[in-house]
């Protein structure tokens, strides 16, 4: 591939994800509103358009109208860029995640990907990771006690949720030997005794993927973790004092990363894109994609479902849960899944 | 030439964040500024090939300690504090710190010339692709070279994270 032709295939991509991920950010929230609906013996939306499919693009314009308002004596500059920053690093993750193998155009073989890096899975950390000042800044910038609260709480919460979340990662990473996504879903392919996949998840990972599923749980901000807008305390927490699409941003910020957190889950865990494949060239090389996309919405739908089903936790009953339970377990895991690849090996 | 363009981007950023870091009175200005300056940095190690000190830099620098930094002001209330601090008083020890580093870099200039056959010391890194990844490298050195001094670090933070528990229960 020449330097030209890498550009504007990688505009191409960069366009797609963007698009696609913006769309599924918007019908997660439809999906959220339905699934939780039908849990609460109510409908959900089903005025707008057929299901009431055409929600999110009455609630796009609905943000778009409402007035901006920027409140007096905040911190003018930190107040616009903090659900900013939320977006754009909750928006940049998905460059690294690969949706399948590859796909044949021409005499050029495009790896469904953005950016192939060697270190995919730190990337996703280090980038969710900074994912947090916006969070943080948006309450200390708005000037109200309830935003700074609810803006402590979330970065005291991802600070604490982030070591279990990444110890439950190491496991899998020492199973596979690699940081590259791409890698670690290969190694997951093929079956034991022709009918078990070889997933991560029945290759003894399940108490990690526990640990990486209730830490990111917290790590994204959602019920039974949503204790930095938890409403009966907080009002809504760090975003109070946000309206219009500054608000629209923050809630874009939280299902983006719920996407990535479902695309990781199923990419360490769950043997990525590896499913039944059949057919011609094309289908082959788009089936997978649609295996993977199956995975991440099922995680969705568990996000959505604990969400209906789970109460808040206590603000001291998280710490604990997450320093004195989780902690120990992930090491625990970890020191275990090295031990027994080191008497393998 | 694209490498020479992003170093000069991001070295320019890095000194910008800096200079503001000194510059801003508010200290959550500050510590911001010191975030560019650490993700500056990051990318700055990416441009030298060493791919995983640069995400760890990112992460432990700017998502896990500076973190801590915006926490711990949000935390503290500093504007009283903030009237009291006179920073313009240690102008003297600033102006001999800032020729100390100026000789410093002037000599360094001065002498790379001098050298028999040898101009400026400039990196010639291998292609990236010829290289073992990152990880690997740096696995092996920590711990097969390295493995004492980096135990004798792992022991010694925890001595400080025991230290830190006990002065923490002490004030209750």
């Amino acid at each position: 591939l020449t330097i030209g032709w890498f550009i504007l295939v990688s505009v191409i991509k960069i366009a797609l994800a963007l698009f696609i991920l913006l769309t599924a950010v918007a019908y997660s929230v439809w999906l959220e509103r339905k699934v939780v609906g039908h849990i609460q013996n109510r409908w959900g939306p089903t005025r707008v358009g057929p299901f009431g499919l055409l929600q999110p693009a009455a609630d796009g314009v609905k943000f778009l109208f409402k007035e901006d308002l920027t409140p007096p004596h905040v911190h003018k500059v930190l107040f616009t860029a903090a659900p900013m920053i939320a977006v754009i690093f909750a928006l940049t993750s998905i460059a690294v995640i690969p949706v399948g193998d590859s796909i044949r155009v021409g005499s050029f073989e495009i790896p469904l990907q953005i950016a192939d890096v060697n270190i995919g899975l730190l990337v996703v950390l280090g980038i969710t990771s900074l994912g947090v000042y916006g969070v943080a800044l948006a309450g200390w910038s708005s000037n109200n006690k309830y935003s700074l609260l609810g803006g402590l709480r979330a970065s005291a919460q991802m600070i604490s949720y982030e070591i279990a979340l990444g110890l439950s990662l190491v496991g899998v990473l020492i199973m596979a030997g690699s940081f590259s996504l791409r890698e670690i879903v290969d190694a997951q392919a093929g079956t034991f005794w022709g009918f078990i996949p070889r997933w991560n998840i029945f290759q003894g990972q399940f108490i990690a993927f526990f640990i990486y599923l209730t830490a990111a749980y917290a790590e994204t901000n959602r019920i039974p973790f949503d204790l930095p807008e938890a409403e009966t305390e907080l009002v809504a927490g760090y975003h109070t004092e946000y309206s219009a699409m500054k608000f629209a941003m923050f809630f874009m910020a939280e299902y983006a990363n719920m996407i990535t957190v479902a695309c990781l889950a199923s990419i360490l865990f769950l043997g990525g894109w590896h499913g039944w494949v059949f057919g011609p060239p094309l289908l082959r090389s788009l089936l997978p994609v649609l295996w993977f996309v199956l995975r991440v919405i099922g995680f969705l739908f568990v996000y959505i479902w604990v969400r209906g089903t789970l109460p808040r936790f206590r603000y001291d009953q998280l710490m604990a849960f997450g320093w004195k339970f989780l902690l120990p377990l992930a090491i625990a895991n970890l020191l275990i899944t090295a031990l027994i690849v080191a008497l393998k090996g | 030439m694209l490498h020479l363009i992003l170093f000069l981007v991001f070295g320019g950023i890095c000194v910008a964040g800096a200079v503001n870091l000194l510059a801003q009175r508010h200290p959550i200005d500050s510590a911001l500024s010191l975030v560019v300056v650490m993700g500056s940095l990051g990318v700055l190690y990416l441009l030298l090939g060493a791919e995983f000190v640069a995400a760890v830099q990112v992460i432990v620098y700017a998502g896990a300690i500076m973190v801590l930094f915006v926490f711990v002001i949000m935390l503290v209330n500093l504007d009283v504090a903030l009237q009291q601090i006179q920073f313009a008083r240690k102008k003297w020890v600033a102006l001999a710190v800032a020729l100390a580093l100026a000789g410093q870099v002037g000599l360094m200039f001065w002498s790379s010339g001098k050298m028999p056959g040898q101009g400026l010391p400039v990196l010639t890194a291998a292609a990236a692709t010829s290289l073992p990844p990152n990880s690997e490298t740096v696995a092996h050195s920590l711990f097969e070279s390295y493995l004492l001094p980096f135990e004798i670090a792992s022991v010694l933070l925890l001595v400080a994270m025991i230290g830190a528990v006990v002065m923490a229960k002490k004030r209750t």
